[in-house]
């Protein structure tokens, strides 16, 4: 696991400023160092000229990841850990106590904690450090040793698969070569000749300007020729391209530093109540300091025969100046110096249970789950917003044809366990799964329907093929969807194998077929199909259509009418199973038909205006009376156990946002598939207005039944809404004046999916909901455009799937299924809360309770700051004592078994309300604290103030009384975190137990002569262990103090868990179906760019790079 | 589908696992209600014995500060009259039970004061009687200086005559403090005086350390037993401490019925600081001397368990119908 180091931000509004200030300085001592560098304004780069390059100094490929080296740890972290507050503040108070007039306590009892903080902190700062640097390492090491060498200027080959080792400018992938014969020999001309000028390192993954200068030829650069740092290479066998940025420059490692610092909203509420307790510390000090005034003037001033004043010390107004600053340094113990590390203890040791957790493991990627960020674990517990990447995310990414209804009839029902075997074929792809055999049976009995069908399928589409070797075909597919299409009908017999701009190989059931290709009608948004137009060897023209049923059923022949009928019906059942469909149908041209239309299209394609909507209408012209094949149903892969954990997560009324960079259909089927949508729902509210106006009005429009559910209570339960809203009605739903009414309809209605959006757009989002609920929230995703959300997120996931690991970089958790957010936030999240809220709760009390004796004792000893306890356990009480029964059951404490929480989903409420801690329940804990601390002093003092022992002696002696009210306390807060802990492993054994043990081996060892006879001035206490504990009335007092205090707790938990039965229990909901499943992941320009015959530059480098750039609007 | 690498699979160890066995204790109520009531009326008879044993010890104490409602020793109050000796009478109606312990207690007396003295740092804070004209004091410090420094002798008036009641100074301080933590400085030519050679009294004493018993040449120095008893400071502004017991001869048993006379050796002014003395006679039992507040504190804890383990009981058949198990 890494850790990122970050500085918590605690003490925020004390440490604003000064944090604030290091940002700051961090900056300056950057721009420092870059001007030392001279400061880099434009990067010139010649390509494999590293004598020229190295004139700039660029950085190297080398990242030194590390913060510290042995010998500037120990200087450099302790000046790091003293520039928070809290340590400064306990230096401060160290500084107090060796002021002789003030010092209360021994110097030690400030200093050994302070230490063993630091020391603590040290250690992790230091593993920290160690492990990122090591995870940087190993990182680096996916890569081959020779990339450390690369320079800037190289001209690197990268082959398929391989992590690209620094922001590279692609120069050229196999793709592009196919179509220039001299690939090499360009490369070798560009050597020496190109020259690049270009931006300077910066952190924006999307953007990139510059521009190529060469053979006098300017080109200007953009992202889109950029291969980034992490990213992998797909698609392509093989690609040249010169590093234009190594190292650290690149936008990876620009990106990798944490930009924004996440805190969890406990660590925020500690902060504020630590605060509140620095004001308590100095009430206190302020009604002790008025006590001392008025003793000294009343009674002290009158004592002097036997206590005359110190001679610095002349007036009673100076002594209580003095109690006041000897107080604050006895009670500093109300802000506890160990909280935060021991916070920190927590957490790491939480994140290490997340990392361990075998269910959270991917076994196929081999990838366990990562905590990457140490800090945010018990906010896991309190999601309420989930904000999902789709693609990647929610789905695999991967289409898989499913079924099919050709004329009429269905195919692919049945689900036998038999693969269909597909021998006959010997182009057939390896991976295709069908399971029924009638198709095939279909396909050898030769009927026509079904040949057309697939016929269809391997010919009307904008797949690149390529034959690597004899009958070895690789499809190069736009969309998955046409891939799993142009596949299936592969399979069946009819081999898409090869085509040129004016051709289409296929070889159908073994033969092979070459159609002229005459016209490609593509694909868009708007006509939601697209056709082919070719000319079959035998001279017979054709036009093959496929794409969504709604418009392709407007446009059927008549006579299609009853075939319509059965298919639609088919149609409704795969769309309910939440599959992507298409609808498959024909045309006859006769060769006039043809030309009259070929000569249409070419005037609308020469048209100097309106070519785009000319286009269009000749298009729909001949899209006309089609004959229908049949349909063919998609599956878009669901990663693993999807609706599932989306059920299980709204029933622990999490709600769920899925914001895509996909179309609204696709987002739409997905959200069906996934059941987040339901038929059930009473509406689904599409949102996809262009402009301001219609985008309000659709809004205030559908917030009408939505927002108003209270005024009908049966209508409000029934009534379930959910929303879609398309990228650009959200970009004036995110305005100012408008957001507001788009977040309280959003918030209505129970599924909200955001489709088109940008990555910005993602964050914006997130951004709202954080503003104005007041809830935390979690983005997960798996690809760069999820960054921005991620990075926004109280807490962000990234999926550590295929997608380079931008993602999983900027992420606080990684995994590789989205399943294991179930596991991650009802099991991690929901324990990691419930021990952080009882730690807490604990911690405060015992503090508390052990401090506020010192009170109360004021009153009796003239508050002039005399301890009630030993100075040695005032030292160890913190650190030894009460320390690790805490920590254990703050590390292992579980209240319910796992499979009960993820059984029970409404057990997460209470983390979402924030029921476990909070401020009513810090002054629950601060006044049963103090009530022990009452407790504490008034039993001892009501029993040992006349009390003798049976040799006579007086038990009232000050050491009896301290050594009295020390074990009482220990014995106390003891059974408290008996009580507090719900799961007693071995290890809670031997903490109790062994904290018990160790405060009475210690007591007697501090007591113990031969400790005594040794430092005769340390041990003063000699004697008194033995003596104290030796008299039945002690442990009379010890028994009584330990019942009054514990006796009310437990009456008072056990009549709230009595009084507060838990309500009936979620269940898990089934849905239902729905109308269409039209869902095309596919972009138009295709069908252009293949007719045109240029080069596939484009569709290449998309090939090639990153997916983030297709989901891009 | 490949089996592909386990190489990174955490390990199946319960404890990574989070699985490790363990105890979960349910507060329910078969155990809290019960337990309750056990406590209750464990506490209850705890409470009775304590009670009345408490009730059995015989408690003497006479104020003999001389201001205010005190009687006794008024004529001793002035400071100019020294030595002061006053008589305190009185009488006993039956046997006082033996071992008789004779205390003499002080109120509104803070020796728990921060910089009174050795309750930190003994050697480093006698400030401001480290010195007395440069020359080192001993034994130093406030607590030392402000020794108390009344001597009380107990009579017992048997037909008119005065009949001394022996007490016994031996052992009245803590081992620990005798054997251990004081220690006198080695004797020089077998004289202790010589040892202190060098250093003077505090200012308030009468008589240097090595002179505190003139009875008794082996209780004198920082071993001397009231030096001792005075040294353990005490924790709270009203306190006791042991003068002498009564463990020897016919009044070993205890002090007979009878009329008695102390005689008080007025030394100690504590009027100036509205202090109080008094002189306490008291027998102990098992638990120590008499400490009413405990019975009492053991039987009102006590009862208030079993009024909660009733009402509990009550709630909880109000309010948790009997099939529900969460």
């Amino acid at each position: 696991m890494t850790v990122p180091k970050d500085i918590p931000e605690k003490w925020l509004p004390l440490v604003l400023p000064l944090k604030r200030k290091k940002d700051k300085e961090e900056r300056l001592k950057a721009a420092k160092e870059k001007r030392k560098a001279g400061t880099e304004e434009e990067r010139r780069v010649r390509a494999n000229d590293r004598e020229y390059n190295e004139k700039f100094q660029y950085a190297n490929n080398c990242i030194m990841t590390s913060k510290y080296n042995i010998i500037t740890f120990l200087p450099v972290n302790l000046f790091e850990q003293f520039q928070e507050v809290a340590n400064t503040y306990f230096l401060f108070l160290l500084i107090l106590q060796l002021i002789p007039q003030i010092s209360s306590l021994s110097w030690f009892t400030t200093i050994v904690p302070l230490v063993l903080v630091l020391s603590i902190t040290a250690v992790k700062d230091a593993t920290d450090d160690y492990v990122s640097h090591a995870f940087r390492e190993s990182w680096g090491r996916t890569l081959p040793e020779k990339w450390m060498n690369v320079r800037v200027g190289d001209i690197i080959k990268l082959e398929n698969n391989q992590f690209v080792a620094a922001d590279l400018l692609l120069l050229s992938s196999k793709n592009i070569c196919t179509h220039i014969p001299s690939a090499h020999l360009m490369i070798l001309v560009f050597l020496r000749t190109g020259e690049v000028i270009c931006e300077p390192p910066n952190n924006k993954l999307d953007r990139f300007c510059g521009t190529l200068y060469w053979r006098e030829n300017k080109y200007s650069l953009s992202n889109q020729n950029m291969l980034l740092r992490g990213c992998v290479l797909r698609n392509t066998e093989s690609c040249y391209g010169l590093v234009i940025f190594a190292g650290p420059d690149t936008k990876l490692m620009q990106n990798s530093g944490r930009t924004k610092f996440k805190r969890t909203s406990i660590d925020r509420l500690m902060n504020t109540l630590v605060l509140w307790i620095f004001g308590f510390l100095v009430c206190m000090g302020v009604i002790l300091a008025i006590g001392n005034a008025v003793w000294e003037k009343e009674v002290g001033s009158l004592f002097q025969s036997y206590l005359p004043w110190d001679p610095s010390v002349d007036n009673f107004l100076f002594s209580a100046f003095l109690a006041f600053w000897s107080y604050v340094i006895i009670l500093n113990t109300v802000v506890p110096i160990s909280l935060y590390v021991s916070v920190e203890v927590i957490r790491l040791g939480h994140s290490y249970f997340i990392n361990w957790d075998r269910r959270m493991f991917c076994q196929r990627c081999n990838t366990p789950a990562e905590a990457r960020t140490t800090t945010l674990n018990e906010e896991l517990g309190q999601v309420e917003y989930i904000f999902s990447d789709k693609t990647g995310t929610l789905t695999q990414n991967i289409m898989t044809f499913n079924k099919c209804s050709i004329n009429g009839h269905a195919y692919g029902e049945e689900e036998s366990a038999q693969r269909l075997d597909f021998s006959f074929n010997s182009l057939a792809d390896k991976d295709f799964c069908f399971y029924d055999q009638s198709l095939l049976d279909a396909i050898k009995l030769g009927e026509p329907l079904v040949h057309e069908f697939f016929r269809l399928l391997s010919l009307c589409h904008t797949v690149m093929s390529e034959e690597k070797s004899e009958g070895e075909l690789v499809y190069k597919a736009q969309s998955p969807d046409e891939g799993a299409l142009v596949t299936a009908a592969r399979n069946f017999g009819f081999v898409f194998r090869s085509r040129t701009p004016n051709t289409i190989t296929v070889q159908e059931l073994g033969r092979p077929v070459t159609y002229s290709l005459l016209a490609i009608l593509d694909f868009n948004n708007i006509r939601k199909r697209m056709s082919v137009v070719v000319r079959s060897p035998e001279g017979k023209i054709r036009l093959y259509c496929k794409g969504a049923d709604t418009l392709l059923f407007e446009r059927l022949h008549p006579c299609n009418q009853d075939l319509m009928n059965v298919t639609s019906d088919h149609l409704n059942e795969y769309a309910a199973d939440g599959l992507r469909t298409l609808v498959l149908a024909y045309r006859d041209l006769s060769e006039q038909q043809w030309e009259d239309w070929a000569a249409q299209l070419h005037s609308a394609e020469r048209a100097p205006d309106y070519r785009e909507d000319r286009l269009a209408a000749a298009y729909e012209e001949i899209e006309q009376d089609m004959m229908l094949l049949g349909a063919t149903a998609i599956e878009d892969k669901l990663q693993e156990g999807v609706p599932e954990t989306i059920a299980l997560l709204s029933l622990a009324n999490i709600k769920i946002w899925v914001l895509t960079g996909d179309k609204q259909e696709t987002a739409v089927n997905i959200g069906y598939s996934c059941k987040m949508l339901t038929d059930d729902m009473t509406e689904v509210f599409i949102i996809n207005g262009h402009t301001v106006q219609s985008v309000r009005e659709e809004l205030r429009q559908k917030s009408m039944p939505a927002a108003h559910p209270s005024s009908n209570l049966l209508d409000s339960i029934s009534g379930e809404y959910a929303l879609v809203i398309s990228g650009h009605s959200l970009a004036h739903a995110l305005e100012a004046d408008m957001e507001r009414e788009f977040l309280d309809t959003a918030c209505v209605c129970k599924a909200v999916i955001c489709c088109r959006v940008t990555p910005l757009q993602k964050a914006l989002v997130v951004e709202l909901v954080k503003k104005h609920k007041k809830a935390v929230t979690l983005a997960v995703g798996d690809g760069a455009n999820d960054v921005s959300m991620i990075k926004t997120a109280h807490i962000g996931v990234g999926i550590s799937g295929q997608e380079g690991i931008q993602a999983v970089l900027a992420s606080d958790y990684s995994f590789s299924q989205f399943r294991f957010l179930q596991r991650l936030l009802l099991v991690h999240g929901r324990w990691s809360y419930l021990r952080m809220c009882r730690f807490l709760c604990y911690f405060f009390y015992k503090n508390f309770a052990f401090t506020m004796v010192h009170f109360w004792f004021g009153f009796f000893c003239g508050f002039s700051a005399q301890t009630v306890y030993d100075q040695y356990f005032i030292t160890l009480y913190n650190i030894v004592y009460t320390s690790l029964p805490v920590l254990a059951m703050g590390i292992f404490d579980q209240d319910v078994p796992e499979q009960r929480s993820l059984e029970y989903p409404k057990l997460y409420e209470p983390g979402q309300l924030n029921l476990l801690f909070n401020k009513r329940e810090f002054f629950i804990c601060i006044a049963q604290g103090i009530y022990t601390s009452v407790v504490l002093f008034c039993v001892p003092y009501g029993v040992l103030s006349q009390a003798t022992g049976s040799d006579g002696i007086p038990l009232a002696d000050y050491q009896t009384f301290a050594v009295t009210v020390a074990t009482s306390l220990v014995i106390v807060v003891s059974v408290q975190i008996a009580l507090d802990t719900g799961y007693w492993t071995a290890i809670n054994h031997f903490f109790i137990w062994g904290s018990l043990g160790s405060y009475f081996t210690i007591l007697f060892a501090m007591h113990s002569n031969i400790l005594f006879s040794i430092f005769p001035n340390q041990f003063h206490f000699v004697g008194s262990a033995q003596n104290t504990l030796q008299q039945p009335v002690v442990w009379l007092t010890i028994a009584l103090a330990t019942v009054i205090c514990i006796v009310p707790v437990l009456a008072f938990r056990f009549l709230k868990l009595d009084l507060k039965p838990h309500g009936a229990l979620g269940r898990l909901g089934r849905a239902g179906s729905r109308r269409s499943g039209y869902a095309f992941a596919h972009q138009e320009g295709f069908g252009e760019l293949i007719t045109s015959g240029k080069n596939m530059r484009l569709s290449s480098l998309k090939g090639v790079t990153k997916r983030f750039q297709s989901e891009r609007i | 589908m490949k089996n592909q690498g386990t190489t990174n699979r955490p390990d199946n160890t319960a404890f990574d696992q989070q699985r490790l066995p363990a105890w979960q204790p349910v507060l329910s109520a078969g155990i809290v209600i019960p337990g309750f009531l056990l406590v209750g009326l464990a506490f209850i008879g705890i409470g009775v014995a304590l009670f009345v044993t408490s009730r059995s010890i015989q408690v003497l104490e006479n104020d003999y500060t001389g201001t205010g409602s005190s009687v006794h020793c008024s004529e001793c109050v002035n400071p100019k009259t020294t030595p002061c000796t006053c008589q305190l009478n009185f009488s006993l109606s039956a046997l006082f039970q033996g071992p008789v312990f004779l205390y003499y207690g002080l109120s509104n007396y803070f020796q728990n004061v921060r910089g009174y003295g050795s309750l930190r740092r003994p050697s480093s804070s006698c400030a401001p009687y480290q010195y007395d004209q440069n020359t080192t004091i001993a034994p130093c410090g406030s607590v030392a200086n402000s020794m108390f420094n009344d001597t009380f002798t107990l009579y017992q008036l048997v037909n008119a005559t005065r009949k001394t009641v022996p007490l016994d100074g031996k052992g009245i301080a803590w081992w620990t403090d005798y054997n251990i933590k004081f220690r006198n400085p080695p004797e020089v030519d077998g004289s202790l005086a010589a040892a202190f050679n060098g250093t003077v009294k505090p200012v308030n004493w009468p008589k240097p350390v090595y002179d505190l018993d003139p009875t008794n040449p082996a209780n004198n120095g920082f071993l001397n037993q009231d030096f001792l008893v005075w040294m353990r400071t005490a924790a709270l502004p009203d306190f006791w401490k042991l003068y002498r017991r009564i463990t020897e001869g016919e009044y070993a048993s205890g002090l007979p019925a009878g009329n008695y006379t102390l005689e008080i050796q007025y030394n100690y002014p504590v009027a100036n600081f509205a202090g109080r003395k008094s002189v306490i006679f008291s027998n102990t039992s098992w638990m120590g001397g008499k400490n009413q507040f405990l019975g009492i504190a053991y039987l009102v804890t006590g009862s208030l368990c079993v009024v909660m383990s009733a009402v509990m009981l009550i709630v909880y058949a109000k309010f948790n119908s009997p099939d529900e198990d969460f």
